[in-house]
């Protein structure tokens, strides 16, 4: 009996950190539009407008090119799917999440990387030439962003003596310190040059263009409407909300459930609601003040974080 | 009952090569399959009762070769190889019964393709100098013969051989010095002798053996910058020779470091290490960025195994410097990690050359900028490179990832340590692994989404058809083993650490641990990696039903409609207006220029009228490997300088031999005095 109720609250944390997400994700790009439109100047469209966007493209019909074969389909799908999987066994809300013994870092972003494939794989399958330049792009950044993301993981993981998530959250409560610590903060900031790139935020990718030539994540997307073209914009933003919350969550692990409880996962979700919304509207703020830059600059950018994150693994191993 | 098997496995392979070779059109191939397939079956059951008993199979007997006689001993490391080359030679030679009306069922190659496996699975069992060296010499001389069997039609063919004879036998003679200096310091030719007497040797001789050695076996498997001949002649050999190559032979090179660095000479000092991880890391960085920059769908994967080699020798060269610096349970995990990803590479390279020669029998072509829109005309060998890509590309629920994640972990927990030079290069090690994931993956996107997905670019690409049922069955199989490894890779585990035990001074038996999620021992490391791919399937069930339940009842069924992409504006596009290739690879491309210098060429035509109007542009871009050019070609021409210079000595004339018999003569009675 024990164990039946042990299994229930943890479908029951995982259901909930995945819901607090799927809604999570939306408001968010929609406080981030809402920030860069009052500094704009402009009023601004209302914060829920991504969600009511959403409901309007289910209820839209589904498109596919001619030449397309089953991957299109796919790719949207996959894409929500990682997010969701990843959601739920990660430390967002809880610092002990269902199956937390096995949820690895390195695992974290190698699922994510798989709905990054599928999507670009389905760009690719469009047979158009926005699809494969919107592919090729985020490729090209993508395999540049991987080796910062991974040594940036090193160097947390080497501190704690472990990659796994959970595990990285709870020190960083029972040992303040190790967040004060270079290794931790370089790592950190480079994790942060990731997220940026990897979402497709300025200064790498402009969400808002509306010019092909310019595209790298909405060229890759250009074919998709109705049912597909909304899981897409919803497994994009609650990817984004899910990195920054593991991101927050890392840096300032305070508020997290550390222990079982209604009470405790409820401050949970409000500490990660705040720190979230405070970092999406910081750089909602960056965006307004940056420009979008050459895609043969982005290297530099890239290299930039990889240094930093090998710098913070050199410092982890040094101490 | 033990030896029957290893007779059986040579008996065998012997027959179906002579059967290969003298019966007629119709019936020889399936003779030869049906023979091999025995071969591997006695190989996998010698190989089993190995590693489940954990006792050796020996054989030795004087009636093969004469003086030196024949000994054969099958530990569980060479189990793991038998078990590894039947698995691909199984599924290739299966493959190859449709295969063979694509111009490999001539005598020769019908009789070499089995002899060529049959030496594959001998070289493992092998335990003295000799026979080590013949097995060694016979696979290199029947897939030299592989390699040769379109040459008659591709002139690349005939060249791509040659570059293979002259590395493989230039690794050959390196293998062989460093094996007579062994059995010369020890004073027998068996590997037993040689095992006992080897670690008294002094300092300098075991540095001259292993650097030998890793040279000549490093050159079979790939190591930049002794890969020049992969590239060339895995990409001319066909389907099923590829796979073989790639898929199997490549192991040995592997297996033959392993067998002189850890078991022969029972591990060194750091600096040998260091040296293996190094060899990997350029291996790894150089293959990956070729791979993600080729157009030639054959020549990517070849590009390929020399990344993922250069992984394993990571792995290799991260256990031996753990091992050295006193970290026996990282030293541990890093040697199963490179025998997982060996296993790895094996499987999904084997699906991935067999879908890429079904491929190059159904469109006539390799080049991807010619392909396009095959995974609706050849939907099962689509999903088998695409799976195949899935999995060298480390994504999970696939076999790849597992075998990376161990070695992260291996790399992980082996810092922090004392010894700087070890934690300098394990950081660089894992930079190198993580760029070339990151490389890995946008080649495999390339070569799956430009060669199988999109509309077709060319007229053979739109008028393929699907594969002959065994060469799906075949590469499926291959497939599906992908999966299967991802999902509970511990069916393997428990072998591999058994033989990794058995490799040296790696005491691994028990590394890793549990059925559904993978323990690290004595390490905080877990990944369920089917729990994983269990709650990816849930979420993709859930997300699909949720789209099925928005879609109107108002709007037609099928739910998704056919229509013409955007284009801008334009009315109709062409699939000449797809990116390619080429054109994918173009950032990359320029974003390592200074790497690979690949060769441009812009021709800009203009009418006779005006110069103001262009008739036609021309580019050409290509990126030939850039230490043949630099490297390997100056040598080539050099040395063919010098041959030159070298026949003014000879003009024919009696008389100036004569002289030059005088002279010599001279010289040593001089010297001699």
């Amino acid at each position: 009996m024990n164990g039946l109720t042990h299994v229930l609250t943890q479908v029951l944390v995982a259901l909930f950190q995945v819901a607090a997400v799927a809604v999570g994700g939306p408001l968010l790009l929609g406080l981030m539009r809402k920030v860069r439109s009052r500094l704009e100047g402009r009023a601004g469209a209302p914060i829920h407008q991504p969600l009511l966007d959403l409901r309007k493209l289910f209820a839209k019909q589904r498109m596919r090119p001619r030449d397309s074969s089953w991957v299109f389909g796919a790719g949207p799908v996959v894409l929500v799917a990682t997010v969701v999987a990843v959601t739920a066994v990660s430390p967002l809300v809880s610092a002990s999440p269902p199956l937390g013994q096995s949820s690895d870092f390195f695992a974290v972003v190698f699922v994510l990387l798989l709905g990054s494939v599928l999507l670009a794989l389905s760009a690719l399958d469009t047979g158009t030439a926005f699809g494969g330049m919107g592919s090729s792009r985020s490729m090209t950044i993508g395999a540049l962003c991987e080796p910062a993301l991974l040594v940036a993981i090193l160097a947390m993981a080497i501190a704690a003596r472990t990659s796994n998530l959970p595990a990285l959250v709870r020190v960083g409560i029972s040992h303040p310190a190790v967040i004060a610590s270079p290794a931790r903060i370089l790592a950190l900031a480079s994790f942060l040059v990731v997220i940026l790139a990897e979402s497709g935020r300025l200064p790498v990718d402009n969400p808002s263009t509306h010019l092909e030539l310019t595209m790298i994540h909405e060229a890759m997307v250009l074919e998709y409407s109705g049912a597909d073209l909304g899981l897409i914009i919803l497994g994009e933003s609650m990817r984004l909300v899910f990195l920054l919350g593991l991101f927050v969550n890392l840096f300032v692990p305070w508020g997290v459930a550390d222990r079982p409880g209604v009470l405790f996962v409820g401050l949970g979700l409000l500490a990660l609601v705040a720190k979230v919304c405070a970092v999406g509207a910081t750089i909602a703020v960056f965006e307004v003040f940056t420009a979008k830059l050459r895609l043969f600059r982005l290297p530099e950018l890239l290299a930039g974080g990889f240094v930093l994150a090998l710098l913070g693994a050199l410092t982890a191993v040094v101490r | 009952m033990n030896v029957v098997y290893v007779v059986t496995v040579g008996l065998a392979g012997l027959i179906a090569a002579i059967l290969g070779g003298a019966l007629p059109l119709a019936s020889r191939v399936g003779a030869a399959v049906a023979l091999t397939w025995l071969s591997c079956g006695a190989g996998i059951a010698a190989a089993v009762s190995v590693l489940s008993s954990g006792h050796v199979i020996s054989l030795s007997t004087t009636a093969i070769l004469p003086l030196t006689g024949v000994t054969l001993v099958l530990n569980p490391l060479g189990a793991l190889f038998v078990i590894s080359i039947s698995v691909v030679a199984l599924a290739s030679t299966l493959y190859w019964l449709g295969y063979a009306s694509h111009g490999l069922d001539t005598r020769s190659a019908s009789s070499a393709l089995p002899l060529f496996v049959t030496s594959m699975l001998l070289v493992p069992f092998a335990a003295s100098v000799a026979t080590f060296l013949v097995l060694w010499e016979m696979m290199a001389l029947t897939s030299l013969v592989l390699v040769l069997t379109d040459q008659s039609r591709r002139e690349a063919a005939r060249s791509a051989a040659q570059w293979y004879a002259v590395m493989t036998h230039a690794g050959a003679a390196a293998i062989l010095l460093a094996l007579i200096l062994l059995s010369a310091h020890s004073g027998g030719q068996t590997f037993a002798d040689i095992e006992a007497h080897a670690r008294h040797l002094s300092g300098a001789v075991r540095g001259t053996i292993f650097v030998l050695a890793l040279l000549g076996f490093g050159s079979k498997a790939g190591a930049v910058p002794l890969h020049v001949w992969l590239p060339k002649a895995h990409a001319e050999a066909p389907g099923p020779a590829s796979a073989l190559m790639s898929g199997a032979m490549v192991n040995l090179g592997i297996y033959g470091i392993i067998l002189v660095g850890n078991e022969l000479l029972g591990g060194g000092p750091v600096w040998w290490w260091l040296l293996v991880s190094l060899l990997g890391v350029v291996s790894a960085l150089y293959g990956a960025l070729y791979a993600a920059t080729s157009s030639d769908l054959k020549r990517l994967l070849a590009y390929s195994t020399t990344d993922n080699m250069g992984l394993v020798l990571i792995a290799l060269g991260a256990s031996g410097l753990f091992g050295a610096v006193g970290r026996p349970t990282t030293a541990a995990i890093a040697m199963v990690a490179a025998l997982l990803l060996l296993i790895n590479h094996s499987v999904f390279k084997g699906a991935l050359f067999l879908a890429a020669g079904a491929v190059q029998a159904a469109t006539g072509t390799r080049d991807l900028d010619r392909l396009g829109g095959l995974m609706r005309r050849m939907p099962v060998t689509g999903v088998v490179f695409f799976v195949g890509a899935l999995s060298v590309a480390a994504l999970p629920p696939f076999n790849g990832f597992v075998g990376e994640w161990l070695l992260f972990q291996g790399l992980l927990h082996g810092l922090p340590t004392s010894n700087t030079s070890v934690v300098i290069s394990v950081a660089v090690a894992v930079a190198a692994l993580a760029l070339t994931g990151g490389l890995t993956v946008a080649a495999f996107v390339k070569a799956t989404g430009i060669g199988f997905l999109g509309r077709a670019r060319s007229i053979e690409a739109a008028e393929a058809h699907e594969a002959a049922i065994t060469m799906r069955l075949g590469a499926a199989a291959l497939a599906t083993l992908c999966l299967v490894l991802g999902l509970v890779p511990m069916l393997v585990l428990p072998a591999i650490e058994r033989a990794a035990a058995s490799a040296g001074r790696v005491s691994a038996t028990s590394a890793t641990g549990g059925w559904i999620s993978l323990h690290l021992l004595g390490l905080r490391g877990v990944l369920a990696p089917s729990l994983l791919a269990g709650g990816l399937a849930i979420a993709v069930l859930v997300v699909i039903v949720i789209r099925r339940l928005t879609h109107r009842r108002s709007h037609a069924w099928p739910a998704v409609n056919p229509v013409e992409p955007w284009g801008s504006g334009r009315k109709l596009q062409t699939a000449r207006m797809q990116y390619t290739a080429t054109s994918f690879a173009e950032p990359l491309q320029r974003v390592f220029d200074d790497v690979i210098r690949p060769s441009r060429d812009l021709d800009v035509s203009h009418f006779v009228e005006s110069r103001y109007y262009i008739e036609r542009i021309a580019y050409h871009t290509s990126n030939d490997d850039v230490l043949e050019r630099h490297f390997y070609r100056p040598f080539i021409a050099s040395v063919r300088w010098w041959g030159q210079r070298a026949r003014r000595l000879q003009n024919g004339s009696v008389h100036r031999y004569l002289a030059f018999g005088f002279v010599a003569l001279v010289i040593v009675l001089v010297v001699v005095a």
